[in-house]
């Protein structure tokens, strides 16, 4: 399972634009440098992120092997009501991780 | 053929073998082209905020912010990011919607060599806003070997 890290506040103010910062654990490797041996290495990156809010998508985002290792996205929400953000990554050789937060709006 | 064109006609094919896969300024524009249509394409509203002198280019932070209510009848729809020497001109697009409240992301990319980064950001009326920024890298990434 992959290492996770995400940064989004637990509790936030209603219509307020709140901050949502993830970082993943990842290799990315590009399909471009040659390994030990010379042979160039597969490639093996994280292709797509989406962020769902309940169940409405309010983020996605399409990698390239540009991305850098472990790779990291900030974005903003507009903290409209409670809900879970549900946070998904998928990649190469079937990869799939995913994070949910709970964000209680008062 | 004359002693020069064949010389010249040579020196690339001795080239070529050699020249790994890149991006160029040209595959940029082509990148560009492929996603704005005919579409103008306006120096306004965007910002590409990356450092000037890069001296890792394994991670490169770069934030992107277009000026925009965000509203339902006025946000940002996507927002890409192209570069003219990696091996792809490609680095990433990323979908938005009203409920981002905030036209802003921010990534860690890779380059190659130094060169011109640019973000083309598509409203929601169907306009494309673009920004550049002119970056030099010291220790470009991709080139080490994997250990």
């Amino acid at each position: 399972m992959a290492n996770i890290l995400v940064n989004a506040p637990k509790t936030a103010k209603r219509g307020a634009v709140i901050e949502i910062k993830a970082l993943i654990m990842h290799q990315m490797e590009t399909g471009f440098r040659p390994g030990p041996n010379g042979q160039i290495l597969p490639r093996n990156i994280i292709e797509h992120f989406t962020a769902t809010w309940d169940d409405a998508e309010i983020f996605s985002m399409e990698m390239s092997p540009a991305i850098s290792a472990n790779p990291f996205v900030s974005f903003f929400a507009v903290a409209s009501e409670s809900g879970t953000l549900h946070l998904r990554w998928t990649g190469d050789h079937g990869f799939v991780a995913e994070e949910k937060v709970a964000i209680a709006v008062e | 053929m004359d002693r020069r064109h064949f010389l010249a006609g040579t020196a690339v094919l001795v080239l070529l073998p050699f020249e790994p896969a890149a991006a160029t300024p040209a595959a940029m524009a082509e990148a560009i082209r492929k996603l704005v249509g005919d579409a103008d394409v306006r120096e306004e509203r965007v910002k590409l905020d990356m450092p000037p002198l890069i001296e890792n280019g394994n991670t490169v932070p770069l934030t992107v912010s277009v000026e925009s209510p965000m509203t339902v009848g006025d946000y940002v729809k996507a927002i890409h990011v192209f570069n003219e020497k990696n091996p792809q001109p490609n680095v990433f697009s990323a979908t938005l919607s009203p409920r981002n409240g905030k036209a802003m992301i921010g990534t860690r990319i890779k380059l190659g060599d130094s060169q011109k980064i640019v973000a083309i950001a598509e409203t929601s009326d169907g306009r494309f806003w673009s920004a550049s920024a002119d970056v030099i890298v010291t220790l470009a990434a991709c080139l080490e070997e994997a250990t």
